[in-house]
């Protein structure tokens, strides 16, 4: 028999006032993979997860987690799944044991099997040392840490991870990354939002593109990038005084501007069609320009996202959105 | 080349180590068995607990306020309205136990208001627990509290010469009864705790509901001396019940008719506001 979806919604809506923050989405999330919902702020991410786990009531559509409905169901839901929210879902006042003890007594671990639970887990994710500091006294890092290890006391059967990775160092960031793929691998869906595309690229099986309340790509990081139609040139020639010079040769030869990268070496062209490429590698050369790197790749979920909306992904103007 | 080699190594050792302890720390997806109501409503009274531990300083009133009400109404009024401090002490003492237990019971909605917009209060939400938990919890951490702010009104009774004749046990079982009148009136705070949008607009609007209830009553005086409609109103007022019972334990006079007399409101209050209570904890904020 096949599982259940991990998480299967039809027009889910939410609103706040006449604002529809969540306007229609859909999706259908097999288990065992990690699932990136991304989008700038305030496309609805975080309401939509919030839904999700049983937090919020959605004001119409259906949506189900695991088999089970979220509006009639919540307990069961809440059975099977762990939250991590965007801003720490720890207590600031307690220590890391202190809190992963309390979360491990609400479960109904035995004090002794708790703290034992607790240590383990302070151990897997590096904060032993830290376990006796009041949480408000520890680094981004750390906290993020602390806040998935919460998570997974009892390991769920589906874990939303609200932007694990915001406002963390590039370190910080890979372990948590890490953490991420352990836990697919051991047989737990992560359904996490972010609004780094690097972050969807790298993590993500599958990924659904979010604005404005509405999801508006859907598909793997490559059918996505197949999908915007372009290939991409990176070129970085040999001398910056040349740069222009290039620019001038691809723009004669290709019909389309060069993109100035911030090094000064670099320049990228989106091409519609990969055979052009060796031309302009071959224009650059008769026009004595040497090259000391080029590649022809596939656009950047950056480029996909203006792509599909017309605007930048991260420069969005500040839409609030409606923390609840 | 070779020097990448050794810096690789141990680096590499470590990550898998930790490797390791992550996939054993994952490895455990056996849920225990899921603990009951009481259970979880006393994880959340160690939290309170520990919060105490932690930030002290949240003590202060419970200590300072109780300290120089007793010592300043005694001294005050004591001669105008008893002839003598110490008998006045006598009389006052019971009240200004409850007087203190009640201002006490504010804070559980200033906490609970500063409280329940960290983020933790999402992942309570999301737990498989019992709902009311966190809020119930958060009260049986407040017995402490009321607990702690009585045993120092006693003990300043004591050294200023207040003596109950029901000893001991009077002044136990007044401690107790003066527990769960604070623990339903406690709903109504929490409520506003839940309702307001800033721990000083919880803190105003408790000043307001609370002072006229608890100087309209007999706390300070007796209501003989007052005017027919005060009277009525004071005789109406669930404080002066409290206070006539806590005086008849202390005594040892105290029988099983005041005693539920003066924790008829705090029940209607927990039938009414604990409902309200939990609707406002659900709903979105």
């Amino acid at each position: 028999m096949a599982l259940p979806l991990a998480i299967e919604t039809h027009q889910l809506l939410k609103k706040f006032g006449t604002n529809r923050a969540v306007d229609g989405v859909d999706l259908s999330i097999p288990q065992g993979m990690v699932y990136g919902v991304l989008g700038p702020n305030g496309a609805g991410k975080t309401t939509t997860l919030r839904m999700l786990a049983t937090l919020l009531r959605p004001d119409g559509g259906e949506a189900h987690v695991l088999g089970h409905d979220v509006a009639r169901e919540p307990a069961r839901v809440r059975e099977r799944i762990s939250l991590t929210g965007q801003f720490a879902s720890v207590d600031e006042d307690l220590t890391g044991l202190e809190n992963l003890r309390l979360l491990a007594g609400l479960l109904g671990f035995r004090r002794r099997e708790g703290r034992q639970r607790a240590e383990e887990l302070l151990t897997a994710f590096s904060l032993t040392e830290a376990q006796n500091q009041q949480v408000k006294y520890y680094s981004g890092g750390m906290r993020r840490r602390l806040d998935i290890a919460a998570s997974i006391l009892v390991t769920p059967d589906l874990l939303f991870l609200d932007e694990p990775t915001t406002g963390l160092d590039p370190r910080s960031r890979n372990q948590v990354w890490d953490i991420v793929r352990a836990l697919v691998a051991g047989g737990t869906t992560v359904l996490l939002t972010t609004q780094y595309l690097e972050e969807a690229d790298r993590l993500a099986e599958r990924i659904a593109v979010i604005d404005r309340g509405r999801v508006i790509a859907e598909g793997t990081s490559a059918e996505l990038k197949a999908s915007v139609g372009t290939s991409v040139l990176h070129l970085s020639v040999l001398s910056p005084d040349q740069r222009e010079q290039a620019a001038g040769v691809l723009k004669d030869r290709l019909g389309v501007p060069a993109f100035r990268e911030a090094d000064p070496t670099a320049l990228t062209v989106q091409l519609d069609d990969t055979a052009r490429a060796p031309l302009a590698l071959h224009a650059l050369t008769e026009a004595g320009i040497p090259l000391r790197s080029f590649s022809l790749g596939q656009p950047s979920l950056d480029e996909v996202f203006m792509a599909l909306t017309g605007r930048p992904a991260e420069s969005d103007e500040p839409e609030k959105e409606v923390v609840v | 080349m070779t020097e990448q080699d050794t810096m690789a190594t141990p680096d590499a050792a470590r990550d898998t180590s930790l490797e390791a302890a992550l996939q054993s720390a994952l490895a455990r997806r056996a849920a225990p068995r899921r603990p009951g109501a009481i259970s979880n409503a006393t994880m959340f009274g160690w939290r309170a607990l520990l919060k105490i531990k932690h930030v002290p300083e949240q003590l202060f009133d419970v200590v300072i306020t109780p300290v120089m009400f007793t010592v300043m109404f005694t001294y005050l009024f004591g001669g105008a309205l008893a002839g003598s401090t110490v008998d006045y002490l006598q009389f006052l003492l019971p009240g200004i136990l409850a007087q203190t237990v009640i201002f006490t019971t504010i804070y559980t909605g200033v906490t609970l208001n500063t409280d329940i917009s960290k983020g933790i209060y999402d992942r309570f939400k999301s737990m498989p627990i019992w709902a009311p938990s966190p809020l119930v919890g958060a009260m049986l951490g407040d017995f402490l509290r009321y607990t702690g702010s009585s045993v120092i009104v006693v003990l300043i009774g004591l050294l200023m010469g207040f003596r109950p004749e029901a000893g001991l046990s009077g002044v136990i079982w007044s401690m107790m009864l003066l527990n769960l009148f604070a623990f339903g009136i406690g709903w109504i705070f929490t409520t506003l705790g839940l309702l307001m949008r800033t721990p000083g607009t919880v803190m105003t609007i408790s000043w307001i509901v609370l002072m006229p209830l608890t100087f309209a009553s007999n706390v300070f005086v007796d209501p003989a001396t007052m005017p027919g409609w005060l009277q009525s109103v004071v005789n109406a007022n669930p404080v002066s019940h409290l206070v006539t019972a806590i005086r008849a334990l202390m005594a040892g006079t105290a029988n099983l008719g005041l005693l539920v007399k003066s924790l008829l409101m705090p029940a209607a209050i927990t039938v009414i506001f604990a409902p309200l209570a939990m609707v406002l904890y659900h709903r979105p904020r």
